[in-house]
């Protein structure tokens, strides 16, 4: 257990990708075979069951810490973590347990089948064997996950870099319904029993984004035009009867997506097509809010399959029968692709990423306007001429967005974020004018820097008014420009208007809270956008 | 019967006329300590331990009229006899004894209840009424003792030094920096910024002995500091003075580190939870051990640590200051609660 404190202590001071990766190797370095496993297990979501109820953990820390509940619950608001607030607070050692992480876990394992009388009497010496580290991690193993920033594709990397195991194949191996309780961590990342080159993706040709004038990148004919669509871009592999879902981020995101998994009994052998992983209904294409609500899942269920259709939109053709095809012209790739695609027998999964006719820019330009209407960011265009590049490459391919709505509203109440803000008042909800009165429009709590919400912070702290719970409400001053995406009707809000993805895109210091805008300006918005966006209705 | 009040300029005491850390200009002011929210400038006379003198010429005007006082010494100030007894806060703190007609109050200021191995050790005083502070009054805050913590400083220091890092402590320039130094001796070449060599000039002209330190600046070649010890106050912290020293390692000391949200929200690599104040258990022990029947309580958590005491069974009020609010409070504090 200390090893793996003092490592989760390293990789949460580092904040630079490498130094986290480097902690990662520290660690596998000096840990027997038992316990690497589990680094992947905990780190990958494999986590073991969850044996103890944690309000019996909160309920016992209070007992031994003789502290009354609402002393508690102050506590856990300051902290804003349950696992580190009983840590915290518990009586100091009195004696020191050392074990391996994995026995620790086997031991919890065992535990979960028995009576709560015995959960308590093992936890409440494991807290007292334990420093504040160690017992949060303790409580950690129990409920709750580590916080410290190491994706998947982090992990991989370290893992490759300890082992010199290439990256995309540990990526492959580690990506099956393995148990860590069975499995050797060695025969784990070597992929004994995988084949782990049929999985290996290209890299993603990326495109710059249009700040130009669009007529200065050449001739309408010599570029492709389609819409640019807000979701998960990824690569599709199907070899040897198999099929991969790679992500942008290098990740295998495969088991993520049963219906495009699917559609290994569909696609040729030996082919890679790039394209986005949309949410899709009836041929249309919803909001990245919908598409969200499948994101970061272990398990999907047939209802949210059911809810929330899953579509891929082919952009490009990669590989065909076996044979890179990155090298030929856009042209050539676009028309195979059209092919490939028209061969397919009748599904409402894989579809055909559309391209825009048009002949001039001008025109180009007004049918971009109506990118919002397809729930669609705006426009990529890509030259006809160009092969599929590694990477970024100036030129070839750009990404031309069109804006988000934004609105200036004045603050009026705010709130003390969670986790490593839980000092701050980093929340905020917005309001606009109603007449003279002062209507509350959305909240939002990114897009400021931590130094702006240092000084908001302050704010809050010298002028709020009144309290509501861990809510103050503040005088109505800060004037902010909030982006969003979207707008819709909401019968949940008061205003009777719901933004979708409002964001705080920069505090406008140079604006009183007179000069905002009004709900009316917000209503005219709605009207003038309505029966766009068919996603947001009523939900 | 009592013989101080709380008003809008700070905490008076009637009957001898004079106020206690007063926080706007007064006749007489009585100072605990020398940092800035208690000790601000305006009032006509100053009062402290000898210790806070120089501290306050240096940080408010070199012509202050001030008269100083010694630990355990006393003097009458229109009928009420004052004494100052250590508070363990910093160098100089004191926590104010009143008595009136055999009624005794005391003040204490800032207080930490263990030796930090400079500071004059900290004493309980027997009172009637003691108003206490609650910087850190919640039971998530427990310090580790002070062998314990310099332990996993050293530590570190040590692993910077493997990997050929600068170690750059950031800590308040009065205080917590002389405790560092004290603390870190023989680690390293220490290193101090300005601020933190003008206090520490105004500290020794008492005749207290601080460790050999070297100012660093901007003109300081890189390879002097490479793998040494650097302290500087928390407004250097992002700044190019630290950009300019060879691969630095930045930790950041304070109270407040001892929560992971803390740590993380500042852009340091290593947070060390050293305060100068009194953890939940210090502050438990020191109200305890004043026998007081009436406990006031100021800045920090002062409605959830007075709601504590009174169920506990001690007669406590949180009372309304301005302590608190200025830049000697710790770093990452959540600054000017409302409460
Ligand atoms: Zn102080
Ligand atoms: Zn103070």
């Amino acid at each position: 257990m200390e090893k793996f404190a003092r490592f989760i202590h390293d990789l949460e001071i580092s904040n630079k990708t490498n130094d986290k990766i480097d902690a990662i190797v520290r660690y596998l370095d000096v840990v027997p075979e038992e316990d690497k496993i589990w680094l992947v297990a905990l780190f990958t979501g494999k986590r073991p069951k969850r044996g103890i109820n944690t309000k019996l953990l909160r309920e016992w820390a209070i007992e031994i810490s003789g502290i009354p509940d609402w002393l508690f619950a102050e506590c856990y608001h300051s902290v804003g973590d349950l696992g580190e607030t009983i840590s915290l607070i518990l009586p100091k050692p009195t004696h020191k347990i050392s074990k391996n992480i994995s026995t620790w876990i086997n031991e919890l394992s065992a535990i979960s089948k028995q009576s709560d009388e015995a959960k308590k009497e093992y936890v409440l010496n494991a807290w007292s064997g334990l420093n504040v580290q160690e017992r949060l991690i303790f409580n950690k193993l129990i409920g709750g996950g580590f916080r410290v920033g190491v994706s998947h594709k982090l992990l991989v990397n370290a893992i490759s870099k300890h082992s010199g195991i290439e990256a995309n194949k540990i990526m492959h191996s580690l990506m099956g319904k393995w148990v860590p309780a069975d499995t050797n961590y060695a025969e784990l990342i070597n992929g004994l029993d995988l084949d782990t080159n049929i999985s290996q993706p290209y890299p993603f040709c990326l495109a710059y984004p249009l700040e130009q004038e669009v007529g200065s990148i050449g001739e309408p004919e010599e570029w492709q035009a389609e819409w640019k669509w807000d979701g998960i871009r990824g690569q599709i592999i199907k070899r040897k009867e198999e099929l991969f879902i790679w992500s942008r981020g290098e990740e295998l995101i495969t088991s993520q997506f049963p219906e495009l998994e699917k559609m290994v009994s569909i696609l040729p052998d030996g082919c890679v097509i790039d394209g986005e992983i949309l949410a899709v209904e009836k041929s249309q294409v919803l909001s990245f809010n919908s598409l969200q609500k499948r994101l970061n899942r272990k398990n999907v269920s047939k209802k949210q399959q059911e809810e929330t259709p899953i579509g891929f939109y082919c952009y490009d053709l990669l590989e065909f029968n076996y044979e890179d095809w990155r090298e030929k012209p856009l042209g050539e790739r676009r028309s195979q692709l059209e092919k490939l695609i028209s061969a397919l027998p009748e599904n409402d999964t894989v579809y055909l990423s559309q391209v825009i006719g048009f002949k001039s820019w001008e025109q180009l330009a007004t049918i971009r306007e109506g990118s919002r209407e397809m729930n669609s960011e705006g426009l990529m265009l890509k030259k006809r001429s160009s092969p599929y590049s590694t990477g970024r490459k100036r030129g070839d391919w750009w990404k031309w967005k069109i804006e988000p709505f934004s609105i200036d509203a004045v603050m009026i109440y705010a709130q003390k974020g969670a986790g490593r803000r839980s000092n701050f008042y980093t929340d905020y909800t917005f309001a606009v004018k109603d007449g003279d009165k002062l209507l509350s429009i959305a909240k939002a709590y990114s897009g400021l820097t931590d130094k702006e919400i240092r000084e908001v912070d302050n704010f809050v702290k010298r002028n709020a008014i009144e309290k509501f719970g861990p809510v103050r409400t503040v005088k109505p001053e800060l004037v902010f420009e909030i982006a969003f995406e979207g707008i819709a009707e909401s019968g949940r809000h008061k205003a009777g208007i719901a933004l979708r993805f409002p964001r705080i895109r920069r505090w406008r210091k140079d604006k009183k809270a007179d000069e905002i805008n009004t709900i009316d300006d917000l209503r005219n918005l709605l009207n003038s956008t309505r029966h766009a966006d068919r996603t947001d209705k009523g939900i | 019967m009592s013989i101080i009040t709380f008003t809008n300029k700070g905490i008076y005491c009637p009957q001898g006329k004079f106020y206690i850390d007063p926080w706007l200009p007064v006749d007489h002011a009585v100072i605990t300590h020398g940092h800035a929210d208690h000790a601000r400038r305006g009032s006509k006379h100053y009062l402290c331990h000898k210790y806070t003198e120089p501290i306050l010429r240096l940080r408010i005007d070199p012509a202050l009229s001030i008269s100083t006082l010694d630990y355990n010494e006393t003097i009458f100030i229109n009928g009420v006899k004052l004494s100052m007894f250590p508070a363990g806060h910093i160098v100089g703190s004191a926590q104010i004894r009143l008595e009136y007609e055999g009624y005794v109050a005391v003040i204490s200021g800032d207080y930490k209840t263990e030796y930090d191995g400079i500071s004059t050790a900290f004493e309980p005083v027997r009172c009637n009424e003691f108003v206490t502070e609650s910087t850190f009054g919640l039971p998530i805050y427990n310090w580790l003792p002070q062998h314990e913590l310099f332990g996993g400083i050293r530590d570190w220091i040590a692993n910077n030094q493997l990997q050929d890092k600068t170690s750059v402590f950031i800590a308040y320039s009065l205080g917590k920096a002389q405790r560092l130094m004290k603390g870190l001796e023989g680690t390293a070449k220490l290193f101090v910024h300005n601020s933190i060599n003008n206090l520490n000039k105004a500290i020794e002209s008492n005749g207290i002995v601080l460790p050999q330190a070297e100012l660093v600046t901007m003109e300081t070649p890189r390879t002097e500091t490479q793998n040494q010890v650097v302290i500087l106050p928390p407004a250097l912290l992002g700044t190019n003075l630290i950009k300019k020293l060879s691969s630095a390692s930045v930790a950041i000391c304070s109270g407040w580190m001892q929560v992971r949200g803390s740590r993380r929200w500042q852009a340091a690599d290593a947070g060390f939870a050293v305060s100068d104040h009194a953890d939940w258990s210090g502050l438990l022990s020191a109200i305890k051990a004043t026998g007081a029947e009436k406990v006031y309580v100021t800045h920090g958590s002062t409605a959830t640590f007075s709601k504590y005491l009174n169920e506990i069974g001690i007669e406590a009020a949180e009372v309304a200051t301005q302590y608190g609010k200025e830049d000697d409070e710790e770093i990452g504090e959540p600054k000017n609660e409302e409460e």
